[in-house]
């Protein structure tokens, strides 16, 4: 670990503590990976994640050798564990295009010191999500079917499925983001390079640098890129979860077909989102204790971010109760019923629970700047999101139209089993990736620092957004 | 500080970028040939058979109807492949010491089947009836080509998805008149019709025509 540290704690509205230089920065953050020894906190952790792992391999492996029949899903239900888990991983990749995208072109510059951490979160939570429509195919290896190529059946995708579209959303989404965050990283990467001690790593950090010399022509490109990026990847953080919604919202299943889908899971998912942001961010900044570049200046921010798309959440639940009973359609109506009383009543009071009433608390400053109880309310948003899908998909599948469809459902333990082990994959990426590259970005700290702001040119300060940082 | 690559590098990282992509394409294309190819289709390959039987001397030179062996394709999904018996109709009176139909009267001895090879293998997943094509006016060569000219049979078509749904989606380029589906001469002008196009028209209108593309119509 380094030995540099700030003057004191960063303050309220500090974003970074004050007392760091350039290369007291530089030296915190690349120290983490570069760093010869091997903390056996983060290698227990990562023994534990790669168990998990494990539980993947053994389930995805076993599903692929007897088939889908070691699934809960059955009719009516077809669509168990599998969706729910793969809308509630798409939903929490969504804080960090926000974080990166939104925030960079709204110039919110507090973004700087989580938005690498929270795009690997993305990317991780994209690939974990991408896994359950692919096991949940039952043939998996022809999963290329789902593209338009010109095939021997002269056939094309269904147009008029939003399941293709999802195929196109969630993969545009995890082309864009892993362009986003590998562009972000390429200066971050140099450094590395630079301060490499040894032939092996030098080389390895030398080709994903790909001979970044930080030269003005490089920064002037670079700054481009990353702009246009940026400006790629905003619509993503409407459109993907959009897209997701649909894959309900067109189908005429009661519960499903409303309009209200598509901007109340995109909130939804920038709330499981930024939920799972401050899952990771705070066990993080205490652990390699960076607190000084993460403060609970960004723990509040969050927390406010939550609070707001918590709120347009529950004003999603109360439209649907509010519509079912406006409508006086007796399918809808019944779909409330079956929620209030019925047999998915459980799992809805624990959601309205986790995801209203419990996040209310965060109107308290006390509470939003408290990490401790702040990773509790993270860890129950996290809980309350999963729930939603489950109410959502469950509930109505469970009670369709005609009684005679009904049905009841439970996951197995192989639905568990896949469910665990992308928790697994996801916390084994994140651990490998907190060690081998930098977590906070560098170059985009430094212009946090009073000395990227020289006075003198009549500039104001405020007005310097890190395009214009010195390089 | 040194430099950590050979300038070479700068060559190389340029044309590693181009590569991937040059590569991405020629296996793209290559894939799609490979799929289409006889390698893969069987198209023109023609297989050996225990008896050298010749379609083009039975049904060009003879004159021999494609209904004389192949019995059930009006009425069945299968076209029916002919007993031993059907043979030795005519071979119990002619050729009855040639060597090469030693076989044909062995099997007719002893009671067993001639074992042919299969030529045109439909997946097991597809639904296919021979019936309703014939009385829908697809002749016989639009599928299996000029059996007539063909010594040992070979496979015309590649019996691929997308060469049924070529058919079944405009069935006006291959319909013919009902009787001239065993005529592997025929032409639209012997009908009195100016081309195809005018034909197939008129009979799909005639004998309502509306070939399926659900996929439950092959995919049952």
């Amino acid at each position: 670990m380094a030995t540099v540290s700030p003057l004191r704690e960063a303050k309220e509205g500090e974003i970074i503590a004050p007392g760091h230089t350039f290369g007291s920065v530089t030296d915190k953050i690349s120290d983490i990976v570069q760093n010869d020894t091997i903390a056996i906190g983060w290698l227990a952790s990562l023994a534990f994640a790669f168990m998990m792992l494990n539980i993947l391999a053994i389930s995805a492996a076993y599903l692929l050798y007897r088939g889908l029949g070691i699934w809960g899903i059955n009719v009516p239900v077809s669509w168990g564990f599998a969706i729910v888990n793969f809308v509630w991983w798409i939903g929490i990749g969504h804080a960090g295009t926000l974080i990166s995208a939104i925030l960079l072109l709204l110039r919110q510059r507090w973004r700087t010191s989580i938005n690498r951490f929270a795009e690997a979160m993305t990317l991780f939570a994209v690939a974990c999500a991408g896994m359950f429509p692919l096991l949940h195919m039952g043939r998996p290896y022809f999963a290329y079917w789902l593209m338009p190529y010109p095939n021997t059946f002269g056939l094309w995708p269904q147009w008029r499925s939003p399941l293709v579209w999802d195929v196109f959303a969630v993969s545009t989404y995890a082309t864009v983001s892993l362009l986003f965050w590998f562009v972000g990283l390429v200066p971050d990467l140099a450094t590395l390079r630079d301060r490499a001690t040894n032939k092996w790593t030098q080389t390895i950090f030398g080709l994903l640098a790909m001979g970044w010399r930080g030269s003005a022509i490089h920064w002037q490109r670079y700054e481009v890129a990353y702009g246009l990026l940026a400006a790629l990847a905003t619509p993503l953080v409407v459109s993907v979860h959009t897209v997701v919604s649909f894959d309900f919202a067109a189908g005429i299943v009661p519960g499903w077909h409303t309009t209200i889908f598509p901007p109340y899971f995109v909130a939804g998912a920038i709330y499981s989102g930024f939920a799972m942001v401050l899952t990771l961010a705070i066990p993080v900044r205490q652990v390699y204790n960076i607190k000084d570049f993460i403060t609970t200046t960004h723990l509040d921010y969050m927390a406010r971010i939550m609070l707001t798309t918590g709120l347009i959440v529950a004003y999603g639940y109360g439209i649907e109760a509010f519509m079912a009973w406006y409508s006086a359609n007796k399918f809808e109506v019944a779909v409330m019923q079956n929620r209030f009383t019925g047999v998915i009543r459980w799992e809805y009071y624990m959601l309205i629970l986790c995801n209203v009433l419990v996040p209310q608390l965060l109107w308290f400053k006390y509470v939003r700047t408290t990490p401790s109880v702040l990773f509790v309310i993270s860890l129950i948003v996290n809980l309350g999101m999963w729930l939603e899908r489950y109410v959502i998909v469950i509930g109505s599948l469970t009670r369709d139209n005609l009684p005679s469809s009904w049905g009841r459902y439970s996951g197995t333990i192989w639905d568990w089993g896949i469910y665990l082990g992308t928790i697994g994959l996801f916390l084994t990426l994140l651990l490998i990736f907190l060690r081998v590259l930098p977590m906070i970005s560098i170059f985009e700290m430094k212009t946090l620092l009073p000395e990227a702001h020289p006075h003198g040119h009549g500039h104001d300060t405020k007005n310097h957004g890190h395009q214009e940082s010195v390089k | 500080m040194p430099q950590i690559f050979h300038r070479a590098f700068n060559t190389i990282s340029v044309v590693s970028i181009l590569g991937v992509a040059v590569l991405a394409g020629l296996t793209g294309g290559g894939l799609y040939l490979l799929v289409r190819s006889p390698y893969t289709t069987g198209v023109g390959v023609t297989r050996d058979q225990p008896i050298p039987f010749s379609h083009a001397h039975h049904v060009n030179e003879l004159g021999i109807d494609c209904r004389y062996c192949h019995t059930s394709v009006e009425d069945s999904s299968y076209a029916s492949v002919p007993p031993t018996k059907t043979c030795m109709n005519c071979h119990s009176q002619i050729w009855v010491g040639s060597e090469m139909l030693a076989p044909v009267r062995e099997s007719y001895r002893t009671d067993t089947s001639i074992e042919w090879n299969r030529v045109h293998r439909v997946a097991e997943f597809c639904y296919f009836n021979h019936s309703i094509h014939i009385k829908k006016g697809i002749g016989c060569v639009s599928c299996h080509g000029r059996i007539d000219h063909m010594h040992l049979v070979r496979q015309q078509n590649t019996l691929l998805m997308e060469w049924c749904l070529d058919c079944h989606r405009q069935p006006e380029k291959y319909v013919r008149p009902r009787d001239q589906i065993y005529n592997m001469n025929f032409k639209p002008q012997d009908a009195g019709y100016k081309n195809q196009e005018e034909m197939g028209k008129a009979l799909v209108e005639k004998y309502e025509i509306r070939s399926k593309t659900s996929c439950s119509a092959c995919h049952r």
